[in-house]
């Protein structure tokens, strides 16, 4: 049987980036890929603009993931591609995973499990879309497979219902490969995805945006013909008598990103419902003691940047991890903040450096993150503005506060006063 | 006064741009790269393009590229067509050229990604 200290699942940029940081901390690495190729979702993301943060270049996401690929391939970390986990379960000393790939079904043994399993896109049946079932209704991620991977074209004239970051890319996509796109309609009043894709996607190529619309029926047998798109009121439900039907062969959605937690679950780690992904200390590490999550599992990123720092902190945390009492305390949020992470720090572990990542609700203007400890406020930062598609990062020294168990700690956004 | 948002970080910074005779005055920039573009925007627009060329390899039906560096905003379309017109059919790495000094432009289409690329020796 196959023996390791730190198994990683999902060969994706998280993946990569803790099983490297998890080699160089001394421990005998496995990374495991259900696909034939390492890099996850890079691969299809053929669009320039990932590692601005950390190289400092605008890199294409193959580009981003290859610097990550060639450090792995350089030996010293095990590599188990088309593999796929069909089972986790807890042993005396860690973990037993067992894959399923081309030889056959494997158990393999760990002493910690780093889970980079990515997310997934939610789909036309879970933002309740009536009409038929015709071909031509592609999440944002299908089309994209299609185009950049598979070089088919999957629409001629198409809507893009949402206006998350992966629509707003495959507007300007398929706008290059030919096709028309009619317009993209959001629910909301505000756009889910980047300011900066919205002006080099949409403005850049003349394409409306719609918001406070929505798609609210599907028309034609085996291809779509036509949709029906309405506009919404505040609390999101179409307004009767509003209904225009858009002529199109394909309806594009990018309806958000749900963390795949399926495994994380299987162990009984905890969720957060916020993030849709495991609660977790400082270390990365979920409520299940040596198991940690990173990447978009443990939170949705809008920066593969991001995706990078949590899973080398995994990574690490893995490498490090040595059973130990925990000594725990939560880290709270207002109503002002979407989410944060972590959501808990444990006192015994190093909370030094911490970094600590947050959306705002809504959009504000000239505001402040404030920390409180019992109600004192212990830290701040100032920001010109916030925007919840757009998730900031700062690092906290946690040791400063003096903290314990029974410590109130409240993350709170407040708006300054204008001059 | 012009008002655009910036696109060369994920910042977004949001921009105001006015002509003052022959110089333009930017606000709102956090950065001096945000000022460069600002003034590119009312001057001569540039973007990067970053697209698939089609190839001769079964197993790799099309190949990520893009170009070496930005190009003038209206030249977009016209580069797709004239990466339209090729067919890669050799092995190529990160950064091999496809498309040398694409419609005079002074900029290459490269490769932007390894799976055509060569073996080793």
């Amino acid at each position: 049987m196959r023996t390791y200290d730190v198994t990683v699942i999902g060969g994706g940029p998280a993946g990569l980036a803790a099983a490297l940081s998890a080699r160089e901390n001394g421990a005998k690495t496995l990374l495991i890929e259900r696909e034939a190729r390492l890099g996850g979702i890079l691969k299809q993301c053929i669009h320039d603009g990932f590692g601005l943060v950390r190289f400092q270049e605008k890199l294409t996401g193959p580009e981003y993931a290859q610097r990550f690929i060639d450090q792995v391939e350089r030996g010293g970390i095990g590599v188990s591609t088309l593999t796929f986990v069909t089972r986790l379960e807890r042993t005396q000393t860690g973990f037993a995973v067992t894959v399923v790939n081309r030889d056959g079904v494997e158990t393999i043994q760990t002493k910690t499990l780093v889970l980079a399993t990515g997310c997934r896109e939610r789909t036309a049946k879970q933002v309740s879309i009536h009409g038929t079932r015709p071909a031509g209704v592609f999440t944002a991620g299908t089309a994209q497979h299609f185009t950049n991977l598979l070089g088919q074209l999957p629409t001629k004239r198409c809507v893009i219902l949402g206006s998350g970051d992966i629509g707003l890319i495959m507007a300007r996509r398929l706008t290059l490969e030919g096709a028309k796109v009619l317009g993209v309609y959001e629910t909301k009043p505000t756009p889910s995805g980047l300011t900066r894709n919205i002006h080099q996607c949409l403005r850049d190529f003349d394409i409306p945006l719609y918001l406070s619309h929505t798609v609210t029926r599907v028309l034609g047998q085996d291809r779509l013909t036509a949709v029906e798109v309405s506009q919404v009121d505040g609390d999101m439900r179409p307004i009767p008598g509003t209904q225009e039907l858009v002529a199109c062969d394909g309806l594009i959605l990018s309806v958000g990103l749900i963390p795949e937690n399926e495994l994380a679950q299987s162990l009984g780690a905890e969720l957060d419902p916020k993030t849709k992904g495991p609660v977790c200390d400082g270390q990365l590490m979920t409520s299940v003691d040596g198991v940690f999550s990173c990447g978009n599992a443990l939170h949705v990123n809008d920066l593969v940047d991001y995706v990078s720092e949590s899973g080398e902190l995994a990574g690490r945390g893995a490498a490090r991890y040595a059973p130990a009492p925990r000594r725990e305390v939560a880290i709270r949020t207002s109503p002002a903040l979407l989410c944060a992470v972590p959501q808990r720090l444990d006192l015994n572990r190093d909370n030094s450096k911490t970094p600590l990542y947050f959306r705002s609700r809504e959009v504000l203007d000239r505001c402040a993150l404030r920390l409180r400890v019992d109600g004192r406020e212990v830290f701040s930062k100032r920001y010109p503005f916030l925007r919840p598609p757009e998730m900031e990062r700062l690092d906290v020294d946690f040791t400063r506060f003096g903290l314990d168990e029974n410590s109130q700690i409240e993350l709170d956004i407040e708006v300054m006063d204008h001059e | 006064m012009s008002e655009l948002v910036c696109i060369v970080c994920p910042r977004g910074c949001a921009l105001q741009v006015e002509r003052e005779g022959d110089t333009f005055r930017v606000t709102g920039n956090s950065c001096k790269r945000g000022e460069a573009f600002a003034i590119s925007e009312q001057t001569a627009p540039m973007r990067t393009l970053c697209t698939t060329v089609r190839t001769a390899f079964p197993g790799v039906p099309v190949l990520p590229v893009r170009v070496s560096a930005e190009i003038p905003k209206g030249q977009i379309f016209p580069v797709m067509e004239a990466i339209r017109a090729v067919t890669v059919d050799r092995p190529v790495d990160f950064g091999g050229v496809i498309l040398k000094d694409v419609l005079g432009l002074g900029v290459d289409v490269i490769a932007a990604s390894g799976l055509l690329r060569p073996a080793d020796g």
